[in-house]
C-alpha cells in the first residue's frame, strides 16, 4: 500500500489545476439543461477538448491523455474543486464510450468519439419506457428489419431522456425480435435525434428546468453500422454500460469531496451569524467523513482493477452510497439555511444563489436514476450477498 | 498511489483466520462466558507462537519489526471470531507505546509483553474502564498526562460486569508516584495520543470483522430458514436490510485500513483519520448487528443462539475508546479550526 501520490501523478494535478484556475468561468451561468445554458456549456465543453482536458483518460488518438485511473480521480477532485461548469457531455463520455471501447468497432469508435469528446455530438440516454422503468426488459420500442436500406426502421417512446431536447444523438435499446425472451431480443442502436421521424418533446424537471425529453420515433431509419454489439445481444451490452454508470466513472468522489468543503464553509458562515445546532455541526462532520470514506473505496476499487479485477454488481454498493450521501448531504445544508432553505436563486436574500436548494432537487434524482436504490438493493443481496432470487 | 495490501500481508491474515476458526468457535468463546478470566484456552499461546503479541516490536526486542498496516487485517480477523484475547491492547497499543517511551520501563518490559509472556492492561484517560486488568500482570495508566507503569499487585481491582461476558472490565484504583512514572512531559503526550489512536484503529478493525462475520451468518442463515415456503433470503425486506449492513460496512473498512497506514507513517494527519475510521466502523458494525437480529428473528434474539456473542462484542467496542459521536466531534475539531463552528 503506498498513499502518496507520484511526482508524475501530483505533476498531473498542478497541471490540471493551473488550467482550470486560468480558465473556469467566474460568472454564474444558467443551467446547462435550459437551450441558453447548453450552448454556452457545449462551448465549454469545447475547449475542455482543445487543452485536451475533456477525456483524460481516453488514447490520445481520440483527443484523451491516456490518464491512468488515479489521475482520473485527481482530475475530477480539481475539476470540481474549481467549480467548473457541470458536465452535459457526461453521458456519451462516461456511459456510451466505454461501451464503445469494450464492444464498439474501430470505424464507429474512429467516427463517433472525437465528435462526443468535442462535444460536437451530445448524447442522449435512451433506455427508459413509460412502461420500461426499473424494469428495463419491459422495453416496448421495436427495431423493424429494413433489408433493402441496409439497416432498421425504429418506432415507439422514449422518456426521461436527460437533455434530450438539447441533445444531438441518443444511445438505447429496442426489441427487434418480438418472439424473444424478454431480456433477449434487444438490440442497442445509435439514434440521430435530427433524423426524419424523431420528435422530441421537453419535459420539465422538478426544479422546473427542461432537463429531460420525451423521444417519439416513428420508423426512423438508422444503418447497420448504427448498431452497437450484436444484433439481438443488446442487454449484454446495455449492462455493460450501467457497470460503468455506477461503478467507477459517473459520480466520482471529487464531487462530493467539494459539495463536503462547500457544506464545512456554509456551516462557518452560518456560525458566524449564530450558534449552530450541535446536532447539525455532528451532521456536517458525517457529510465530510462519507465523501473522504467514498474517496477511499474509490481508491481500493482502483487498486482491485489495477491488479487485473473488474467491477461487476459492486457498482451498486458505490451507486446507493453516493446518491444517498449526495441527499443528505443538501439536506444538512438545508438545515442550516433554515428559514431561507426555501429561496430561489432570485431572492435577494438567497444564500449562494439558491444553489443548494437547487442541488437539493438534483440530488433527490440520484437515488432513481441509473437504476433506483431498491433495483440496486437487489443486485447486492443477490449477486454480492447471495441471497436467492 | 495503491491502495491493496501485499501478497504476503493477505498471507498472514489467512493464517491468523484459519488458526482462529479452528481455536476460537462459537462454542468456546461462549464457554469464555463462564471462565474465571474470559479466555479461551492455549489461544494466546497460539498467537504469540505465530509472533502476533510482538509484532510491532523491534526484532531486537524479540518482535517482528512489522507496522500497524501489517496488524490490521490481523485485528480484524480477532474481530470476526470475537476472540477474547487482548490482542489489540496489547500489539496495537502497548508495544508501540512502550517503544515509544523508551528508556528502564521499556528494557524491562517490552520484551515480556511481546512475547505474550506477561499480560498487559490499559488505562487511559477518557476510558473509566479498563478491559483485561485481572489478568494483566502489567498496568500502563495515565494520569495528568503521564505514563505510569504498575504490576497487577500495586492497584486495586474493582470488577465491573460487561454485557458481554467475555470482557472483564475493572475500575482501577491507584496512585501514582515517581517511581511509577515513566514518561512524562511532550514525549509522554504524544505517546499517549498515538496509544489512544492506536486503540481505537485496532477496535475499529475488529468491529469490521465482527459486522462482517455477523452479515456472512445473517446471510447463511436468510438463505436456509424457510417461510411462506420459500428461504427468506428471498424477500426484499430482508435484501435490504442486509445490502444496507454490507454497504455499510463496504464503505468503512476502506478508511480503517488508510487510518492504519497512517499510523505506520506516523502521518501528520492520522488522528483525524483514527477518528473517522472508529466513527465510520463503530456506526457500521452497529447497524449491521440491528440487521442481523432483525433477519434472524427469534433464534438471534434466543440467549443459546451465537448471534449475541459477536452482537455485544459490537455493542462493547462500538463505545470503547470513544463512540462514534465523540470522534466525529474530534474530527469537526480540526475541520471547523479556522472558523470555530
Amino acid at each position: 500500500m503506498d498513499l502518496t501520490y507520484s511526482d508524475r501523478e501530483e505533476a498531473f494535478r498542478r497541471e490540471a489545476r493551473a488550467w482550470l484556475e486560468a480558465n473556469v468561468p467566474r460568472e454564474a451561468w444558467p443551467s446547462g439543461d435550459t437551450a441558453e445554458g447548453f450552448e454556452l456549456h457545449r462551448r465549454w465543453e469545447k475547449r475542455l477538448f482543445e487543452a485536451r482536458w475533456a477525456v483524460v483518460s481516453w488514447p490520445e488518438k481520440y483527443g484523451g491523455r491516456e490518464a491512468s485511473l488515479v489521475e482520473w480521480l485527481l482530475f475530477e477532485e480539481e475539476y470540481y474543486r474549481a467549480g467548473a461548469p457541470q458536465r452535459i457531455a457526461q453521458n456519451g463520455i462516461f456511459l456510451l464510450a466505454p461501451t464503445l471501447f469494450e464492444l464498439g468497432t474501430d470505424e464507429q469508435r474512429d467516427r463517433i468519439l472525437p465528435r462526443m469528446a468535442a462535444a460536437e455530438d451530445v448524447w442522449a440516454q435512451g433506455w427508459s419506457e413509460p412502461n420500461a422503468g426499473s424494469d428495463l426488459a419491459g422495453i416496448q420500442s421495436r427495431a423493424v428489419r429494413d433489408e433493402a436500406g441496409g439497416g432498421w426502421r425504429l418506432s415507439g417512446q422514449k422518456a426521461w431522456c436527460t437533455r434530450g431536447a438539447f441533445c444531438d444523438w441518443m444511445f438505447g435499446l429496442f426489441r427487434s425480435d418480438k418472439d424473444a425472451e424478454r431480456h433477449r431480443g434487444l438490440t442497442y442502436f445509435l439514434v440521430p435525434l435530427r433524423a426524419k421521424g424523431v420528435t422530441v418533446r421537453p419535459v420539465g424537471r422538478l426544479d422546473g428546468d427542461a432537463g429531460f425529453a420525451d423521444v417519439f420515433l416513428e420508423d426512423v431509419f438508422v444503418p447497420d453500422r448504427d448498431v452497437l454489439g450484436r444484433v439481438h445481444d443488446g442487454w449484454t451490452v446495455a449492462m455493460s454500460t450501467a457497470s460503468s454508470e455506477r461503478g467507477l466513472t459517473l459520480r466520482s468522489p471529487g464531487r462530493f469531496l467539494a459539495a463536503a468543503a462547500r457544506l464545512i464553509e456554509l456551516a462557518r458562515r452560518e456560525a458566524a451569524r449564530g450558534d449552530v445546532d450541535p446536532t447539525l455541526r455532528d451532521a456536517v462532520v458525517r457529510a465530510w467523513i462519507d465523501a473522504e470514506a467514498y474517496r477511499l473505496y474509490t481508491l481500493q476499487t482502483v487498486g482491485r482493477v489495477a491488479r487485473g479485477g473488474t467491477i461487476g454488481p459492486e457498482a451498486s454498493v458505490n451507486k446507493v452510497f453516493w446518491s444517498e450521501m449526495d441527499v443528505r448531504l443538501h439536506e444538512v445544508a438545508m438545515r442550516l439555511l433554515g428559514a431561507r432553505a426555501e429561496l430561489t436563486g432570485s431572492a435577494s436574500d438567497a444564500v449562494d444563489g439558491g444553489a443548494w436548494t437547487k442541488g437539493y432537487q438534483f440530488a433527490l434524482a440520484g437515488p432513481i436514476y441509473a437504476g433506483t436504490n431498491e433495483i440496486q438493493r437487489n443486485v447486492i443481496a443477490e449477486r454480492l450477498l447471495g441471497l436467492p432470487r | 498511489m495503491d491502495f491493496a495490501f501485499t501478497p504476503e500481508q493477505l498471507s498472514f491474515r489467512d493464517s491468523v483466520r484459519a488458526l482462529l476458526r479452528r481455536e476460537c468457535t462459537p462454542a468456546r468463546v461462549r464457554d469464555a462466558w463462564s471462565r474465571e478470566d474470559g479466555r479461551v484456552p492455549g489461544l494466546w499461546e497460539a498467537l504469540a507462537e505465530l509472533g502476533v503479541p510482538g509484532m510491532l516490536a523491534p526484532e531486537v526486542d524479540g518482535g517482528l519489526g512489522m507496522t500497524d498496516l501489517d496488524l490490521v487485517l490481523l485485528l480484524e480477523e480477532h474481530g470476526r471470531f470475537a476472540a477474547p484475547e487482548p490482542v489489540t491492547d496489547t500489539a496495537a497499543v502497548a508495544v508501540p507505546l512502550l517503544r515509544e517511551v523508551g528508556g528502564a520501563a521499556s528494557e524491562r518490559w517490552l520484551r515480556p509483553v511481546a512475547a505474550g509472556a506477561i499480560g498487559v492492561a490499559l488505562g487511559l484517560a477518557g476510558a473509566p474502564f479498563v478491559a483485561g486488568a485481572d489478568a494483566a500482570r502489567l498496568l500502563l495508566l495515565e494520569s495528568d498526562g503521564e505514563v505510569h507503569a504498575l504490576e497487577h499487585t500495586e492497584v486495586t481491582l474493582e470488577p465491573q460486569p460487561s454485557v458481554d461476558g467475555a470482557r472483564r472490565l475493572s475500575r482501577v484504583t491507584w496512585t501514582p508516584s515517581a517511581s511509577t512514572r515513566i514518561a512524562a512531559g511532550p514525549v509522554s503526550l504524544r505517546a499517549l495520543a498515538d496509544a489512544r489512536d492506536r486503540a481505537a484503529v485496532g477496535t475499529a478493525a475488529e468491529l469490521i470483522g465482527l459486522a462482517r462475520q455477523m452479515l456472512d451468518v445473517t446471510v447463511a442463515h436468510a438463505k436456509t430458514r424457510h417461510q411462506f415456503g420459500k428461504p427468506i433470503g428471498s424477500f426484499q425486506a430482508v435484501k435490504h436490510h442486509l445490502a444496507d449492513a454490507l454497504i455499510a460496512v463496504e464503505m468503512a473498512a476502506p478508511s480503517v485500513y488508510r487510518a492504519a497506514y497512517s499510523l505506520a507513517h506516523a502521518a501528520r494527519d492520522r488522528s483525524v483519520h483514527a477518528s473517522m475510521a472508529k466513527a465510520l466502523a463503530s456506526d457500521a458494525a452497529w447497524l449491521t448487528a440491528r440487521k442481523a437480529l432483525q433477519c434472524h428473528g427469534a433464534i438471534g434474539y434466543a440467549f443459546e443462539g451465537d448471534l449475541h456473542l459477536w452482537m455485544k462484542r459490537t455493542w462493547a467496542l462500538a463505545t470503547a475508546w470513544g463512540d462514534a459521536a465523540s470522534h466525529r466531534a474530534r474530527v469537526a475539531a480540526t475541520l471547523f479550526a479556522a472558523g470555530g463552528v
